[in-house]
């Protein structure tokens, strides 16, 4: 990392006068604007612009970027978001000139081999997932649980069940599933783990009642712990009027090796850009797919592709009980690609050796680490664990603290503060990118902190040391935010 | 230590209950402040809500989480702070000076439910 100072902004170069200019002045005769456009539509003064020559702003940006860390400069371990590696043939893919140059306005006989991949990804997901049809709308994972939602709340209307209007989340869930839950209007009930970090069955009971419309699960959960009552819970739910939202984020773990669709959900949901290799992180663009069972195919977002009889493929927006389109145009259209040469490149065996090796990376670390820190749940992990930093707390050294000082080591830290049900978390995904090597560069790294903590906790307290600024003040940055240059 | 106060009534997690004259006050306890760190926003639901036990009457953010203040009865909102937000550093300072909402409730015997200071003192104790 560029341990320089901190970089200017944009807006703060000198000369910014006389120096970008690429081209002669304009010496044609000025045109009235104001005639032309009208003067309502001109704005008073011209944008701010930086004028800089073309160097400053390469160096500045490029200054930026050596400040960045990413999956390319190391391990990634930040839990919940799969920041595995993407292989790079995939973006020369996504970049071929009949994919890039494609336009979504372009009439379907022209865009023909773009829309069977579409086909294609559809069938190999729906597959992958267990389920019969899919759209590929949703712009990210939490557009995806609005449109779960959505086709759970249009299916029971359409059965014109009109009590159904609360929502079961477990209390480990990802903070999005309430939020998108609430969006659509239904009330959410919240039900606590068991001891185990598992749903637990009589709190689920107590749950359900002739107005629950659904229950959102995560499997493995974001304990990292696999639901193993799932055909129960499942049956429980189906038996009280309900349906099942599969919260897809962390497929890694299941991936060729088990199907939600198998394990009893009705609505399944990828999150394409962490398990099927786009980079993300910093804003998209994501793709959310949602899967769903045949008897909500009629349901779903518009449009859907279908084919004629002579086997052309067209996109079918006739379709009466859809629940109409959530988003504009046809999706995140290069994600989609990367994940259909990623599920290729893989086959089936690779993507199983996808989880398996997802998992003992997982499990590798946790039994590295339990030697340091408190692990609170003792079922092993799937792809993710949680472990807990509390046994520092004597030392006034906090999750926090051993997440800044591992940047001090190189590595980007992992979650913190989450799940909200352990204390002092910190939510470790190694991914099945990195090899053994850098399993034990990062325990090692761990292990040392630990270590500081006890004898150093000062060191943590100040961490990290090598970046331009330290700790941001976060505070302020919620309170009073500068959102202009 | 966190700070605990004898006269109120506290919950799992972590909102204190002061009743009197029929009414219910809630707000957070000291203990729940210094879990959640730096406080960034806060809200309360308005009043002529009704709420069950475990449904949220309010929220609040910091750095670190977003929680909901959870009611421990069932009843009807019948005073909420719209002002909440302002008043952070009151609520840093003093968490039990700040109140989330004011609930009338409909069956007393909920609150038999509550823990007192003792018990919720162990409880926080035992919490680590």
């Amino acid at each position: 990392m560029n341990t320089d100072a901190p970089v200017k902004l944009i807006f703060e170069y000198e000369g910014q006068e006389t120096t970008g200019r690429l081209l002669p002045a304009d010496d044609s005769a000025p045109m009235d604007l104001a005639a032309v456009l009208g003067s309502d539509n001109l704005r008073p003064a011209p944008p701010e612009i930086p004028n800089l020559a073309e160097n400053q702003v390469v160096r500045h940006y490029t200054r930026l970027s050596d400040k960045n860390f990413g999956v390319d400069n190391g391990p990634y371990p930040l839990g919940s978001c799969t920041m595995k590696y993407n292989p790079k043939v995939h973006e020369d893919l996504a970049a071929l000139p009949g994919f890039a140059g494609v336009h979504p306005l372009q009439i379907p006989e022209t865009t023909q081999g773009c829309l069977e991949l579409l086909a294609e990804l559809e069938k190999q997901l729906c597959m992958i997932c267990g389920v019969d049809r899919m759209t590929f709308q949703p712009a990210a994972g939490a557009h995806g649980e609005l449109t779960g939602l959505l086709l759970m709340r249009a299916w029971h209307l359409s059965r014109n069940d009109h009590k159904r209007r609360t929502i079961i989340i477990p209390d480990s869930a990802h903070g999005t599933n309430p939020a998108s839950a609430a969006m659509v209007g239904f009330e959410i009930r919240e039900i606590r783990s068991g001891p185990d970090g598992l749903v637990d069955l009589n709190a689920l009971e107590e749950a359900l009642d002739d107005e629950t419309a659904g229950l959102m699960l995560t499997c493995p959960n974001t304990l990292g712990l696999f639901e193993k009552d799932i055909r129960r819970i499942a049956d429980r739910v189906h038996e009280a009027g309900g349906l099942l939202y599969y919260d897809g984020a962390n497929i890694n773990a299941i991936l060729m090796q088990a199907r939600p669709g198998d394990m009893g959900f009705d609505i399944v949901h990828l999150n394409l850009h962490k398990s099927f290799s786009s980079p993300h992180g910093g804003g998209g663009p994501g793709a959310g797919p949602i899967g769903v069972a045949s008897f909500l195919e009629p349901f779903l977002p518009v449009p859907v592709i279908s084919s004629t009889d002579d086997g052309r493929l067209f996109l079918d927006e006739q379709r009466p009980l859809s629940i109409g389109r959530v988003r504009g145009f046809h999706a995140s259209f290069a994600v989609l690609i990367r994940a259909y040469a990623y599920i290729l490149a893989n086959g089936t065996s690779g993507m199983r050796e996808v989880s398996e090796a997802a998992v003992a990376n997982a499990r590798y670390l946790q039994s590295r680490l339990s030697q340091a820190f408190d692990m609170p749940y003792e079922t092993p992990c799937m792809h993710e664990f949680v472990l807990s930093a509390s046994n520092f707390k004597p030392y006034g050294v906090s999750a926090m603290d051993v997440a800044k000082r591992l940047i001090d080591y190189g590595f980007h830290p992992p979650t913190v503060y989450f799940p909200l049900t352990v204390k002092e978390a910190m939510m470790i995904e190694p991914t099945e990118s990195e090899d053994r090597e850098s399993l034990d560069a990062l325990a090692e790294a761990f292990l040392a902190i630990a270590h500081e903590a006890k004898t150093r906790p000062e060191l943590l307290h100040t961490a990290p040391h090598n970046t331009p600024v330290s700790r941001p003040d976060e505070l302020r940055a919620a309170r009073q935010p500068i959102l202009r240059g | 230590m966190a700070i605990v106060k004898e006269d109120l009534l506290y919950t799992r997690s972590h909102e204190w209950v002061r009743f009197a004259d029929g009414l219910a006050t809630i707000g957070i306890t000291d203990y729940a402040r210094n879990e959640l760190g730096e406080l960034v926003f806060a809200e309360a639901v308005s009043p002529g809500r009704r709420v069950v036990p475990g449904q949220a009457v309010g929220a609040i953010e910091s750095v670190k989480v977003a929680a909901d203040i959870l009611s421990p009865l069932t009843g009807e909102i019948v005073e909420s702070r719209t002002e909440i937000d302002n008043e952070l550093d009151q609520l840093t300072e003093d968490p039990y000076a700040v109140w989330f909402v004011v609930i009338r409730p409909d069956h007393l015997s909920e609150l038999d439910s509550l823990m007192d200071a003792a018990a919720y003192e162990a409880f926080c104790d035992s919490e680590g």
